[in-house]
């Protein structure tokens, strides 16, 4: 007899039979009644009408039907929450028993019944069993917090349960400790700043000794915990990672990886110079390979993360290129990871077996994983230059066999080579024009025509083969169409006599008949370009191009760094960061890599996070007075030049939004002009050129006024200061708040654009002196309602070193008078658009603490 | 945590659901079907898939799809490692897993995945835990439960639950105390052309059947450990002993286990059983080709090379194929164009041999590939790394436990290029 049987009484009274049956005396019958109820459940019917009838079984002491009532409970309380509250009394009858096993059912099914009203039922029994003396009562309770965080945080948190959970973290059973941490680590994603899983020294060594001796599944959960952690010193480093390094050898491959991840952040602590460093990273290698022994889906996860690894510490696994070579009977998705990983670990030690793989592969059925090969070729000759000459070679042989896509793909790579080793293989061109008829694919047809006009002086019928192209211009694709037009111009600059008719008609087919903006506006410009002044013309049309870059597909430091931290979750299979994917993981804390004692491994990438402007409200009062409150911290020092106040500088733009490029900076007003001084740093591996910057439209009408001078390229790693001076002409609307800059920066990568705030006293300008006469009167007609008033706190200067600093500033004391022992300051401000603040200071002797009163006449001003 | 898990079969029904949180739409599932139609196999089927609200993480195991959803940043190997578990399990319970045998055990199946999993979070997966808790369907104890009326679950606290030593009863009799260990040894190869070895390595497995009463605490040690490149045990192995001392101290499970798993991958310890000889041409014209194929046994350390197969992937185009084989005999698909050699025995003094004509369809030009063949074979009592067990030496009990150990060498991923 087997379960099948459940599914044969699909005729029309089904649910009526089995509500005769539930009800039944007989115990077995009954029985059977839930199982076929439970059977439906399964794949898929509703069977939600007899709940019932099926709740009324709870009360038994058969634990079978006791659990198969439970199971049915789970899955349809939610659509009945009023029949469930009649299951609520057995749940809390059943948390007393004598068994600890009926206990921990108890607790465990109360949580899965995903209805409000039951939870309050619920949290003292929970409690209860949160303290019980059964360690298996204590670990289901500890799930169960967290599935009732899921339904209701908040009464979680009023119940201290959060506490209760935190204790347990020190419960003398290492599987409670497991299951209070992978509780806690589930609670802690919802909130990412609660500070839930507060490690301190003394409990990574709880967790540490709970890590020999839980099951696998919590020990995933511990060395994911203790991941998070960053320690002391290089010496706690060190031991963390002797106490973690045995899971290395766990037959489970999660654990295996969450170990990896704990030593590869651990490690970076660690002086280089240690011999205890090449031990552990001798010991990683061996692990990693064995991941790759494993079912495939599980490999694929391991090639995703080793990807990573060999990226950040290529060492571990430079020697084990074989293990990468691809099976036959691999699935495509682990042989195109395997492929990529060659590609990284190929040096000039292992290159020739790497291309006679690759050469084996570009033979191979899968047509995808044909062309990735092809491409692979290619890549290496760009990595290692020794390579090169065999590269080619080969990717000629790969051309003789005439296969469209490899031919195709060949000539992609080609260019590529071209344009990284420039006049070294060109002898080769004329076996790639044998082929240009095969080329179908836009990419191909592209580089094709990019070798024949970058060429074109050494081939002789290089206008043909153009005009050949010509034919079909509009079918073409828009790279081809914008790639045919520049090779044309070129050729027509180095062999103007034969070839003029052929650039006209290319530049009248760009111009006149196209609709495409980018291919028109580019033909518009050759146009012009060569008929107002050719020379120009060859200076920009064949300028000398920049090197590719042998890196362009490495993954950006300092996302690497934060993958890294991610080791073995869904982050590092994607290779983004969990903010960029997540749902529901608003302001996940970015996780980076510890600083070590020794090594400068990552730069700025503390500053790079986090710094955000703090936000400033939107009234002008605000940033007023916080700018004056500024103006005074500055203090202190009596001989301090005087000068207006600059803030410091704070990131505005943090390389990981910008593709490596990292903007920082600050406002300054000098010599009457307002200046934004930037820190531009190149953290990608590329060369960044062609810098210009932007403004949008803004309160104070701010803009450039001139170019962003950066002027030699920035090679990576490089930085550069740049002060751009700023005219207050520009367009203005009214921003939120209003001090807010909206900017963007454009380079040959991409353009970025990032918010930043000036302070308002850069705005004050120097002609603000007024006379007391007219401040007098001014200040009479200021309605109440313009006026507001504010402290400054701890400020310790007599009244006339503030006036001193504060005209520094551009803030001039039109008067003072001393009444009751406090000095009164009338100062006048005029910004830069010709609105005057006044402003009355209140200084008492011997209190730090100024009252600051501000107005100004025009209305609306203050809420401008 | 895993928040639902689907068992679907390979023309893309679901035939089972289970969701351990709320309950997720199995529409859920239509991304994955989708991945599913553009793969050309069902092997090919991408792991981890993203949808808009959910992630999809799935494993293709004896012809069935496990997928799981998941809704949080879980991490992946966890979740695949326990959906090979759920597999296990059914394997184990009810002694093959298929669709089949899932629909007609269902409730059982749904009961033991209630165990494995509380809120996502592993709960029971060892199997003699879960077999304490929910008792393997048995002919004998359906016959006792229908006249008795007892059930299948134990209402008792399942004593590994939490000891330390999860994966072990208390209380365990025999009468007759055995300890069986097989060393199976897996070769990883690719040849070239030439016979070359381009790549070799040795998957090690130490499977142990341990049916020992009491509390037995064993140690294992190797003639050579040495020889191990890289290992991981089953959680009962003491790691600082083989640290120390490279001897395996453990106390068992009991039952069927996996004590450790190695791997051997320096390539001059790597024998390659055998050699094969072959040739794939094809006509200039296009009309067809001819194939010929000789093994012969290479470094067997004097034993005999058993279950000798070669498996030929032959190009699409290929219409029919006329072959003579001098032993065994040879079967070809022309749907998956999968030519198969069953070749059984090796005779050092008679080589066996295939040869031939291919023909391919009309008109279809010359095959671009190179096929390539998969060799299958079997070598019984050697361990081809040359580990050998030294002695098992049992502590705690004092009876006198019947040993054995037997050593198997077979083909993993055995490859040869043409």
């Amino acid at each position: 007899m087997t379960d099948s049987k459940y599914f044969t009484t699909t005729k029309k009274g089904e649910i009526f039979e089995l509500k005769a049956e539930l009800n039944s005396d007989k115990k077995e019958k009954k029985k059977e009644a839930v199982k076929k109820v439970i059977a439906s459940m399964t794949v898929g019917k509703d069977v939600s009408a007899l709940f019932p009838d099926v709740v009324n079984c709870m009360q038994t002491d058969n634990l079978e039907l006791k659990k198969l009532v439970y199971l049915y409970l789970m899955n349809y309380a939610k659509s009945q929450p009023d029949m469930a509250i009649m299951a609520v009394n057995t749940f809390v009858k059943d948390c007393e028993d004598p068994n600890p096993l009926i206990r921990a059912l108890a607790v465990r099914t109360m949580g899965c019944i995903r209805v409000d009203k039951i939870t309050e039922y619920l949290c003292e029994p929970l409690r209860k069993c949160l303290k019980d003396e059964d360690p298996y009562v204590r670990k289901t309770a500890a799930v169960c917090v967290a599935k009732l965080h899921d339904i209701n945080a908040q009464l979680v948190e009023d119940q201290g349960f959060l506490d209760t959970l935190k204790d347990l973290i020190s419960d003398s059973n290492p599987m409670v400790v497991a299951n209070a941490v992978a509780a806690l680590s589930e609670i802690a994603e919802s909130h990412p700043n609660s500070n839930l899983l507060d490690l301190n020294p003394q409990s990574i060594n709880k967790l540490l000794t709970a890590l020999n001796e839980c099951t696998e599944w919590g020990q995933i959960f511990i060395l994911d915990c203790l991941a998070n952690y960053t320690p002391r010193d290089d010496r706690e480093s060190q031991s963390i990672c002797e106490r973690v390094t045995p899971r290395l050898s766990h037959a489970n491959s999660a654990v295996v990886l969450s170990a990896v991840k704990v030593l590869m952040k651990f490690m970076e602590m660690l002086p280089k110079d240690l011999d205890y460093y090449g031990t552990l990273l001798k010991k990683l290698a061996p692990p990693l390979v064995t991941l790759l022994s494993a079912e495939p889906e599980l490999q694929y996860v391991a090639l995703r993360n080793i990807n990573l690894i060999v990226q950040k510490r290529p060492e571990i696994l430079k020697h084990e290129m074989k293990v990468f070579f691809v099976k036959y009977n691999d699935p495509i998705y682990v042989k195109l990871e395997k492929l990529d990983i060659m590609i990284r670990l190929a040096s000039q030690a292992n290159i020739a077996q790497v291309l006679a793989e690759l050469k084996e592969y570009a033979t191979e059925v899968d047509v995808d994983f044909v062309r990735k090969a092809v491409r692979a070729i290619g890549r290496c000759a760009i990595k290692v230059e020794q390579s090169a000459e065999r590269c080619v070679s080969t990717l000629l042989d790969l051309i003789q066999t005439k296969v469209n896509y490899v031919v195709q793909e060949a000539i992609v790579v080609i260019k590529d080579i071209f344009r990284k080793y420039p006049n070294k293989y060109e002898s080769v061109i004329a076996t790639l024009c044998e082929n240009l008829d095969s080329l179908d694919e836009p990419e191909a047809r592209a580089a094709m025509i990019w070798i024949v006009g970058e060429y074109a002086e050494r081939i002789d019928n290089a206008d043909e083969l153009l005009e050949s192209f010509l034919e079909g211009f509009h079918d073409e694709s828009t790279q081809v169409q914008l790639q045919l037009l520049t090779a044309i111009v070129k050729l027509f600059l180095k062999k103007p006599t034969e070839t003029q008719e052929l650039v006209q008609q290319v530049l009248s087919l760009a111009t006149q008949d196209s609709d495409n903006p980018d291919l028109r506006d580019r033909g518009y410009i050759y146009w012009r370009l060569l008929s107002t002044d050719p020379v120009a013309a060859k200076e920009v049309v064949l300028a000398e191009k920049p090197l590719i870059s042998e890196e362009t597909d490495l993954i950006e430091p300092t996302l690497l760094e934060e993958l890294i931290c991610h080791i073995g979750t869904l982050a590092s299979v994607y290779h983004k960061p969990p903010s960029a994917f997540v749902e529901g993981s608003r302001g996940v804390m970015h996780k980076r890599l510890p600083l070590g004692g020794d090594i400068g491994g990552s730069p700025a990438m503390g500053a790079g996070f986090g710094a955000a402007p703090a936000v400033m409200p939107a009234s002008l009062n605000a940033p007023v007075g916080g700018g004056l409150g500024d103006l005074f911290d500055l203090g202190g020092g009596v001989g301090m030049p005087m000068g207006a106040y600059i803030p410091p500088k704070t990131v505005w733009l943090p390389a990981m939004k910008a593709k490596g490029l990292e903007i920082s900076g600050t406002f300054a007003r000098r010599a009457g002009v307002i200046q934004m001084e930037l820190v531009l740093t190149n953290k990608a591996m590329s060369v960044m050129t062609d810098f210009a910057i932007q403004f949008n439209r803004n309160s104070f009408g701010l803009a450039p006024a001139g170019p962003l001078q950066v002027l030699t390229p920035l090679g990576p790693n490089q930085t550069i200061e740049v002060s751009l001076p700023l005219s207050t002409v520009g367009p203005v609307m009214k921003m939120d708040p209003l001090n807010n800059l909206q900017v963007a920066v454009k380079n040959n990568i991409d353009v970025f654009y990032f918010s930043c705030q000036y302070p308002i006293s850069m705005l004050f300008v120097e002609d603000g002196k007024m006379e007391r006469q007219v401040f007098l009167a001014t200040w009479k007609d200021i309605p109440n309602d313009n006026e507001s008033q504010f402290q400054i706190q701890d400020c310790h200067l007599n009244s006339d070193a503030a006036s001193n600093k504060l005209q520094g500033s551009n803030i001039f004391t039109i008067a003072k008078r001393t009444v009751e022992g406090q000095d009164m300051l009338y100062m006048a401000i005029k910004l830069s658009n010709g609105i005057w603040v006044l402003a009355e200071l209140k200084m008492q002797a011997g209190n730090p603490n100024y009252t600051v009163s501000l107005g100004t006449r025009r209305d609306g001003e203050q809420h401008y | 945590m895993i928040h639902s898990l689907f068992l679907i079969n390979p023309s893309g029904d679901i035939f089972l659901e289970k969701h351990w949180k709320s309950v997720v739409s199995r529409s859920v599932c239509d991304y994955f079907l989708e991945a599913k139609e553009k793969a050309l196999e069902p092997e090919d089927v991408p792991p981890v898939i993203h949808t808009p609200r959910h992630y999809l993480i799935s494993i293709y195991r004896d012809k069935l799809f496990f997928l799981s959803v998941i809704q949080t940043e879980v991490p992946p190997l966890f979740v695949i490692e326990f959906l090979h578990r759920v597999a296990e399990m059914i394997q184990d319970y009810f002694g093959e897993c298929s669709e089949t045998v899932v629909k007609d055990n269902m409730v059982m199946v749904y009961e033991l995945l209630e165990e494995m999993l509380d809120n996502g979070f592993p709960l029971a997966t060892e199997s003699n835990v879960l077999k304490e808790m929910i008792r393997p369907p048995t002919i004998l104890r359906s016959v006792v439960n229908t006249l008795t009326g007892t059930s299948n679950i134990g209402d008792t606290l399942p004593t590994g639950q939490l000891s330390t030593i999860p994966w072990r009863r208390a209380g365990v009799k025999y009468t007759n105390n055995e300890a069986y260990f097989d060393v199976v040894e897996e070769i990883d190869a690719i040849l070239d052309q030439s016979g070359t070895t381009v790549f070799a390595e040795i998957q090690g497995v130490v499977g142990a059947c341990v049916k020992l009463s009491g509390m037995p605490d064993l140690t294992l040690s190797f003639m050579n450990p040495r020889l191990l490149d890289d290992v991981s045990f089953h959680p009962c192995v003491r790691y600082k002993r083989w640290e120390s001392e490279r001897v395996l101290s453990f106390i068992p499970p009991d039952g069927n286990f996996t004590l450790m798993t190695y791997h051997v991958n320096a390539q001059n310890l790597v024998a390659i059983p055998v050699y094969v000889k072959q040739s794939i041409s094809f006509f200039e014209s296009g009309s067809g080709g001819r194939l010929d194929v000789t093994v012969g046994p290479k470094q067997t350390m004097g034993k005999t090379v058993e279950g000798v197969m070669v498996t030929v992937h032959l190009p699409k185009t290929i219409l029919s194929v006329n072959l003579t084989a001098t032993q065994g005999s040879y079967t070809y698909d022309n749907g998956t164009k999968l030519l198969v050699w069953d070749i059984g025995k090796l005779n050092p003094q008679k080589l066996p041999n295939l040869r031939g004509s291919l023909s391919l369809q009309a008109g279809a030009p010359k095959p671009e590939e190179n096929p390539s063949l998969n060799i299958d074979l079997k070598i019984q009592q050697l361990a081809i790394s040359g580990l050998k067990v030294n002695r098992l030496d049992m502590f705690g009990e004092k009876y006198k436990p019947f040993k054995g150990v037997k050593y198997i060498t077979k083909a993993g991923k055995f490859q040869v290029r043409t």
